[in-house]
């Protein structure tokens, strides 16, 4: 299992992994700020992410955290988890609830499958906000290179 | 009745026209800080030429900021949907290649397809985009499906 917001040793291999792994928690905060910074990085100017009152104006409760930037959590949960021996093949992620800023969320990634022939590792990701929900699922596919000479576990 | 229109049907297919961005170093630099990416090939010039990576390259979900360029092509397709309220409902990216400093981006996106389902939101449409991200040799660097919420 790898340390939580620690990248991996370079020297993660296919068969360091197995179903059941765990790896996280990771807890970001989600202030006003960040959020105004992030629209400064990625261009994203929606106002629903910034102005309150057009965020209610469309049935929102108040601000909304950009799906984008909790895609960018989990991008860095498994990123951290594959190391710098492994490549990120696919991500994907789906915003099940909205998340207002103030209320710091918390990246969660388990192994599901192993592909021992491709070298792919199959993982879950989600985030939790501070009530427990999972607000935004995903999954993720990581290939690993294998360790010579050693089979799968 | 479907809250989808014929019209809404026959625009399924469509494609805008494609638009580019040349990618900065730094540029990757503060989006990867600010996103506080793990990875040393993410945030360091130095530390990514020393690792497999061989240079800087993009933190994972980085082409997000053509979003502008992606929403204005997407306005000259003049998509009619009888909703205003929309929210991001999540996207799938696969990668090919990683895109690096000095890259030449360019994409296009496709409307792949409308569904529609109740919600607490009331009867829901979910709209299903598809982009393509090519560089300058003009090979795929990622194919993203997006899929945008919109709501009574």
């Amino acid at each position: 299992m790898s340390e939580s917001g620690v990248t991996a040793p370079e020297g993660r291999r296919f068969e360091d992994v197995a179903v059941g792994d765990q790896f996280g928690p990771e807890v970001r905060e989600t202030s006003r700020l960040q959020l105004l910074a992030y629209a400064s990085v990625s261009r994203d100017l929606n106002l629903i992410h910034h102005d309150p009152e057009i965020a209610r104006a469309e049935g929102l409760p108040d601000t909304i955290v950009q799906g984008t930037l909790k895609a960018a959590f989990l991008a860095r949960l498994v990123t951290n988890f594959a190391g710098e021996s492994g490549t990120l093949r696919r991500l994907t992620v789906q915003y099940r609830g909205v998340d207002v800023p103030g209320a710091p969320l918390t990246a969660h990634g388990l192994v599901e499958q192993v592909d021992p022939e491709r070298g792919e590792v199959q993982c879950a990701l989600w985030l939790e906000n501070p009530t427990g929900e999972r607000t935004t699922r995903g999954s993720a596919v990581v290939a690993l290179p294998h360790r010579p000479g050693r089979a799968g576990r | 009745m479907s809250i989808i229109s014929a019209g809404m049907r026959a625009q399924i297919g469509l494609e805008t026209a494609p638009y580019s961005l040349r990618i900065e170093a730094g540029d990757l630099l503060r989006f990867a800080e600010m996103i506080e990416a793990g990875a040393p090939w993410y945030l360091d010039e130095e530390r990514g030429r020393d690792s497999v990576h061989g240079g800087l390259i993009a933190a994972p979900t980085y082409l997000i900021v053509m979003r502008q360029l992606e929403t204005r092509a997407m306005a000259k397709l003049d998509l009619r949907i009888p909703y205003t309220n929309g929210v991001d409902g999540g996207s799938d990216w696969e990668h090919f290649e990683p895109v690096r400093p000095g890259d030449t981006i360019t994409a296009t996106a496709r409307l792949a397809d409308y569904q529609e389902r109740p919600t607490s939101f009331g009867a829901t449409l979910f709209q299903i985009f598809e982009m393509t991200y090519r560089n300058q040799a003009e090979r795929m660097v990622v194919r993203q499906r997006d899929t945008r919420i919109w709501f009574p």
